[in-house]
């Protein structure tokens, strides 16, 4: 408890400052991790659009380059959208070592 | 203008990563591609609920905008007062930027216990975009029924028992509804398509007055679905006709998708658990069949609404 | 220059809502508080307030509206009663938390069942405990004047806070009697401009409102609200003060009538102080050193002044529009505690008078003093005006 902060120091009003969440490392909630395929990556963006988690990285011009392993939680839609399937969905056991 | 996926990437989303909804969760998706082309900044608001409470952990906010949450079913009355603020401050120069207004409401709060204040909000025309995630239950509070839950669905306050098939009655149709209030601008539609979503929110906040959208968005946890399949379910939902999405703009209705052939009902209940009981034996089979009866009979609602004829490929 | 009118409770507080001019009203209506909403509306559709008044389907969407608006930055007032209140019970605690500085003019009447539209005070008493600041008035001079300190109050930065403008339904709100306005530019040089602490509508700086707070910060949040409590009798006493010398009207926290040298003290609220002090003015004639107290502000509750003003008593009798099922009046029990806390013993009598707007007359105030005087004294509760 005593890191957290005391009532004096809380910001009024029951608000919190936006965006805040992205401390949040949600991608501990994972056991399946996408693992992505350049090569086969068609660059659709469909996998970008439809991650609830918005784990999916891309260049402004619209390149995937990866997934956000510190908030992707491992649903496997990427996967499922993926028309080239350029994603593969494999048990964190596998990356444990790394 | 269409909007393309591409031009989308840099856009500031209005709800970050860090929210704890669950792996594969519809409704987050909702959001995402919801305000995605929104050019204006947006305030928003939200009935209690998942969304509410998954990305508002004190003293974590996942709400890039501002944001409000106050009750369950209020989200219609939230929405009125932050913009009759909005108009009241603009009107006297202390905001001087256009601002849009959003409300999230799930299927509980917009259906049943929100319904009232958003039928007021409608009527009395504020310029708001409420938006349904609809997951056709209360799912924050571990799956019961609502006025949205499917007939047949198996929910834990009417589960499928050894007389009792699951929910008996068939859902109440919200979109009609609001499309009887005569606002600008009504929709109904899915995440199966992540254009439809985009393209319909943008002109629902783009339309002056209130608009209402009425998005179908799976709970993966409770429809008991792989947590992969938010899209593809949708898809079913759509190619069934249990889904059918359309538009209602100034009061005329327009289809958005027809469905090439005839696909049963039962493709959409087969990938989820809450109705594997229907799959097996006599009655679940007639439940499966007075189902089907209510598709075929809305989406005729539908087709004639729209001034439309459905032709299916044999 | 001040004017003066003859009005009704209710007109007052929708003349002092004109001169506040407020940038959202969301109401509802509901007897006996129609008028303030109806009158208002006229002052909206005659243009004379700059007002978005939203009509809402509902209290609780009233609320709800008036709530996010002024969170969203605006300066909120509404109007309600009874059933309405306890409609928007829910949404009043989340106000007070939200630190939204709404102010409400409350007038009094009795909760169901069985339905009654005349005045007790259960409806504001369910409220006592939603963070809200209570302030109860006498008449519609006091009504008027007290929604204009109001706004201060609530909007003082050390405060943030709702308020509650309690008036007796009928009896004060539909009363016609004098009431002295101020001109539309003193009031608004008084009151000023509302400056939002976090303005939902600051784009730039963008806040959320309602977050999901569990065991591990909920109790620090409510400790913030209990702090904002404590900061309301000092800047009450500011405003007071300073809306005194501009009016000559003065409001303490507590109204004490011939109280300094009394053996026997009355403790009353709101219209019924008339009738009481009329009393303590004929038992005194008759040589009984009696008084009254009448609490203005309820919610914080002013327990030094309180017991400032009765700790010289021999007996006191303890009067509540209201009663606590099954556990003693909410006044009654207040009054205790400040005694107690105060290490003062006095004997205390409690009466429950005026339930659904039962009559409360002279000779109802005279049966209670009597009871002091005679030393008939107990603390079993007693009913004024009651049929047996």
């Amino acid at each position: 408890m005593s890191s957290l902060k005391g009532w004096k120091d809380l910001p009024l009003a029951t608000t919190v400052p936006a965006s805040t969440s992205e401390k949040v490392q949600t991608g501990q909630w994972r056991s399946m991790r996408p693992v992505w395929n350049e090569e086969e990556c068609i660059h659709c963006l469909q996998c970008w659009i439809q991650c609830p988690d918005k784990s999916i990285k891309a260049t402004p011009e619209g390149k995937v380059t990866g997934i956000d392993y510190f908030f992707c939680k491992g649903c496997g839609t990427c996967a499922a959208v993926c028309p080239k399937k350029a994603i593969e969905m494999r048990p964190e056991s596998e990356f444990i070592e790394q | 203008m269409a909007v393309k996926l591409k031009d989308l990437i840099t856009k500031e989303r209005a709800m970050r990563q860090g929210h704890r909804m669950c792996p594969g969760c519809g409704a987050p998706t909702v959001v995402q591609q919801a305000l995605l082309a929104v050019e204006q900044p947006v305030v928003v608001t939200a009935a209690t609920g998942c969304l509410e409470v998954s990305t508002t952990i004190y003293p974590y906010n996942a709400w890039g905008v501002p944001f409000l949450h106050s009750a369950f079913e209020n989200a219609g009355a939230s929405v009125s007062g932050i913009e009759a603020a909005y108009v009241a401050l603009k009107k006297k120069g202390k905001i001087t930027k256009d601002i849009k207004f959003v409300a999230f409401g799930g299927d509980g709060g917009t259906y049943d216990i929100g319904l009232q204040a958003l039928s007021g909000a409608a009527e009395r025309g504020h310029d708001f975009t409420y938006i349904c995630y609809n997951n056709q239950g209360y799912m924050n509070t571990g799956a019961q029924r609502s006025s949205a839950t499917p007939k047949g669905a198996d929910t834990s306050t009417a589960p499928a028992g050894k007389v009792i098939p699951g929910k008996i009655q068939k859902p109440k149709d919200l979109t009609v509804i609001m499309a009887a209030h005569h606002i600008p601008y009504v929709a109904q539609t899915t995440i199966h398509n992540p254009m439809e979503v985009i393209e319909k929110v943008k002109k629902a906040i783009e339309t002056p007055g209130p608009a209402f959208v009425n998005v179908l968005a799976p709970c993966v946890l409770f429809w008991r679905l792989e947590p992969s399949l938010q899209r593809d379910i949708c898809k079913l939902a759509v190619e069934t006709r249990f889904w059918p999405v359309y538009e209602v703009i100034d009061g005329e209705w327009k289809l958005g998708y027809k469905p090439k052939k005839r696909v049963p009902v039962e493709e959409f209940l087969k990938p989820q658990g809450r109705f594997r009981h229907l799959l097996k034996g006599e009655t679940g089979q007639a439940v499966i069949e007075a189902l089907q009866k209510d598709v075929d009979e809305e989406w005729e609602y539908v087709l004639k609404r729209c001034g439309e004829t459905w032709e299916p490929q044999a | 220059m001040s004017r003066k009118d003859i009005t009704s409770g209710n007109w007052a507080v929708a003349e002092a809502m004109r001169q506040i001019n407020p940038d959202v009203v969301a109401a509802y209506p509901i007897t006996p508080s129609t008028d303030i909403p109806m009158k208002f509306s006229e002052f909206v559709a005659d243009g004379l307030v700059d007002t978005n008044l939203v009509t809402v389907e509902s209290e609780h969407s009233a609320i709800s509206a008036c709530l996010a608006a002024a969170v969203s930055g605006a300066r909120v007032m509404t109007a309600s009663s009874a059933n309405g209140v306890a409609l928007m019970h829910e949404i009043f605690p989340i106000a007070a938390s939200y630190r939204a500085p709404i102010v409400f003019g409350l007038v009094n009447r009795s909760l169901g069942a069985p339905i009654n539209i005349h005045c007790d005070h259960s409806d504001s008493m369910a409220e006592r405990d939603s963070g809200w600041i209570h302030i109860y008035c006498e008449d519609g001079q006091e009504v008027y004047d007290t929604m204009i300190m109001a706004v201060r109050i609530a909007e003082h930065k050390d405060v943030l806070l709702p308020v509650f403008v309690c008036q007796d339904g009928f009896i004060t709100s539909h009363c016609f009697e004098p009431v002295e306005f101020m001109d539309d530019e003193e009031v608004r040089s008084f009151i000023g401009e509302r400056d939002p602490l976090f303005p939902l509508l600051d784009i730039d700086n963008p806040v959320a409102y309602g977050s999901l707070a569990l065991t591990d910060y909920y109790f620090e949040i409510k400790r913030q609200q209990v702090e904002a409590m404590k900061h309301v009798e000092r800047v009450y006493r500011e405003v007071a003060g300073e809306f005194a010398k501009k009016t000559g009207r003065d409001y303490p926290v507590v109204d004490t009538y011939k109280t300094d040298d009394a053996d026997h003290i009355m403790v009353i609220m709101s219209s019924a102080a008339g009738a009481a002090k009329d009393t303590v003015d004929r038992l005194r004639e008759k040589g009984h050193k009696v008084g009254c107290l009448r609490i203005r502000l309820f919610r914080p509750f002013p327990a030094k002044a309180v017991v400032d003003a009765l700790k010289g008593a021999k007996s006191i009798a303890v009067l509540d529009r209201a009663a606590s099922l099954g556990a003693p009046a909410p006044l009654f029990t207040e009054i205790k505690g400040a005694l107690y806390d105060a290490g003062i013993h006095i004997p205390a009598n409690t009466y429950v008078y005026g339930l659904g707007g039962r009559d409360f007359f002279p000779h109802n105030a005279e049966e209670a003093f009597m009871d002091l005087i005679n030393n008939n004294m107990s603390p079993e509760e007693r009913y004024l005006g009651l049929r047996e």
